[in-house]
């Protein structure tokens, strides 16, 4: 059996999952300052592709990123690579369709973050980027993580998106979603089947991750929450 | 001159003019919630940025809007400790009193101060404990080392009781009082409690709706406060409007009687007096009063009484010891508001 498609799918996943970590924790950071007209505005944009169907964003991508379009072309140009139909292409789409899940997740665990904790670190002489990686990130830390976990989940099952900009190549763009819509239109039913169980074997390790990381956060949380009862 | 305080800010329909100064001294700022008191502390802080005017602390200007200095509440060493004391949950004690070190710049210094204030504060123990397995008190303690561990120009204390039982309060607040003189600089105390904020302070500054309304020493605020807002946060139960007859007589309005008062009345146009003032002998402003309602207090009675023949009048309170009360207890009684123990207040 090819393994290809499961390593493709794990490192679009992956590069996206981490780029979209820091753009996530970025975004919901910096949203939160905002002042409040701005934020509801700013927030509906960054949320939008959650509900968007996959195929729009991949329609919209392409727009903007196929070799006859505006920054395709340019990008054609001066790097002499096109930026669709490459195992990396993949990377766009899980990244924009997956962008939601972590800002959202970031922004609600971070709206829970007790400011008093920032304002009287600031006061005993703690810079704000001790206190963001040291107190902020720590105590938000379980929401984060799921967050970042259901993220990569929805990274690696993502289709509709991915097989607009990267298609469908064998040994090359092909991922597990991707291989397994093939194989059923190719009425390789048997091989389908084994990617599909493969398929449900990640999503329930997966999902597994999620329950226990937020078990773990209620413990962490709940000493952080029985701290505030008892002020 | 260790602080001065010369602020304005406009939240909404809400006012806060805020003008304070104190040298090395704990003063108090006595308000009801929402008067500005925590407000005021956190534009100390930097917390807040006051629309326009002037703090200076130990010399230092922290914030002058006339010359574009607003200081960052790191550069302000403004030590503020909240009143859930805001202890990172995340880090043991020990981390909690490292990170208030962190702007030590020498490492062995640091560590022989966080080794002493460890010590002088009794948290031996506790080092390696999380802040959600410390009782009220101890997490006090912890706030209290971290903070000064980092050096402090000035403490600013946010209601430091209000998150602590009410048995563990009298402890804390002698272990407060000895951590206020060792600190030997500038204390500002916020709080809505008389009695915690009269046995802590030097002087007390009454705040209401984002004023000061009064400041001064502790006994000449609770002796004399001046403003009917000022009696009432002092405890004061008993006030009344008041008609100005001559210049050392007024009508109270509310209780329906006119009193002799030892001050000379000029504008103002309420009275009080407080509970246990009143006397059961004694010749001036004597009255004979209905005993409307007894209720009885832990260690002492309170007593309801309406001057006779005035029933629509409030009643004044009364309290006296339980033994006293039931000696003399009647249906009638005859009581002395002394003089010199009416308050005359401004609206």
């Amino acid at each position: 059996m090819d393994w290809f498609p499961l390593l493709n799918s794990l490192r679009i996943a992956g590069i996206s999952t981490s780029i979209i970590f820091f753009a996530g924790l970025a975004a919901a950071y910096y949203i939160a300052k905002t002042p409040p007209a701005v934020k509801g505005l700013l927030d509906v944009a960054l949320t939008l592709p959650l509900v968007l169907p996959p195929t729009v964003i991949g329609y919209l991508l392409l727009r903007l990123l196929g070799p006859n379009r505006f920054f395709g072309a340019w990008f054609l140009d001066v790097f002499g690579t096109r930026l669709t139909m490459t195992w990396w292409s993949a990377v766009f789409a899980t990244a924009v369709v997956i962008f939601p899940l972590m800002y959202r997740t970031a922004r609600g665990a971070f709206e829970a973050f007790d400011e008093t904790l920032a304002y009287s670190g600031q006061s005993m002489g703690l810079s704000d980027t001790y206190i963001f990686w040291r107190i902020r990130m720590p105590c938000c830390r379980p929401g984060i993580l799921a967050g970042t976990v259901l993220a990569f989940a929805r990274a690696l099952g993502e289709y509709g998106a991915t097989s607009m900009v990267a298609g469908y190549i064998p040994g090359t763009t092909a991922t597990v979603s991707t291989t397994v819509y093939q194989l059923w239109r190719t009425n390789d039913d048997a091989l389908a089947f084994r990617w599909v169980m493969i398929n449900l074997a990640i999503s329930f390790v997966v999902l597994l991750a999620v329950n226990l990381i937020e078990k773990n956060g209620t413990t962490t949380g709940g000493r952080i929450a029985k701290n505030r009862r008892g002020s | 001159m260790s602080l001065f305080v010369d602020i304005e800010k406009k939240l909404g329909s809400f006012r806060l003019k805020a003008e304070l100064t104190a040298s090395d001294e704990t003063l108090a700022l006595l308000g009801a919630s929402g008067c500005g008191k925590s407000m005021t502390l956190k534009c100390i802080a930097g917390i807040e940025k006051p629309d326009r005017g002037k703090i200076v602390v130990d010399g230092v200007t922290l914030y002058d809007s006339e010359r574009d200095i607003n200081l960052s509440p790191q550069e302000r060493r403004a030590g503020l400790i909240f009143q859930n004391y805001a202890l990172f949950p995340n880090m043991t004690v020990l981390e909690n009193i490292r990170a208030g070190a962190r702007r030590g710049k020498d490492p062995a210094a640091r560590e022989k101060s966080i080794a002493g204030i460890i010590d002088s504060f009794g948290l031996a123990g506790l080092a390696g404990h999380y802040p959600a397995m410390l009782s009220g008190g101890q997490q006090q303690r912890v706030a209290l080392a971290r903070i000064l561990v980092s050096q402090p120009r000035i403490l600013l204390l946010d209601e430091p009781f209000s998150a602590l039982d009410s048995h563990l309060r009298f402890r804390m607040e002698e272990e407060l009082r000895q951590v206020i003189r060792r600190f030997g600089k500038t204390v500002i105390l916020v709080s809505h409690n008389r009695k915690e904020v009269f046995r802590l302070s030097d002087r007390i500054a009454i705040m209401n709706n984002g004023q000061v309304e009064a400041i001064g020493p502790r006994h000449a605020v609770f002796e004399d406060p001046r403003t009917r807002t000022g009696a009432l946060l002092t405890g004061c139960k008993n006030i009344s409007r008041i008609r100005k007859v001559n210049d050392h007589r007024i009508e109270a309005l509310d209780w329906g009687i006119e009193l002799a008062v030892e001050k000379k009345v000029t504008d103002e146009s309420f009275a009080g007096i407080r509970t246990h003032e009143i006397q059961a002998s004694g010749e001036e402003n004597k009255f004979r009063c209905t005993v409307v309602k007894e209720v009885e207090n832990p260690f002492s009675c309170t007593v309801l009484l309406r001057p006779e023949g005035k029933d629509p009048a409030e009643p004044i309170g009364w309290e006296l010891d339980k033994t006293t009360w039931n000696r003399i207890r009647a249906e009638y009684i005859e009581v002395s508001l002394p003089p010199g123990s009416v308050m005359l207040l401004k609206g």
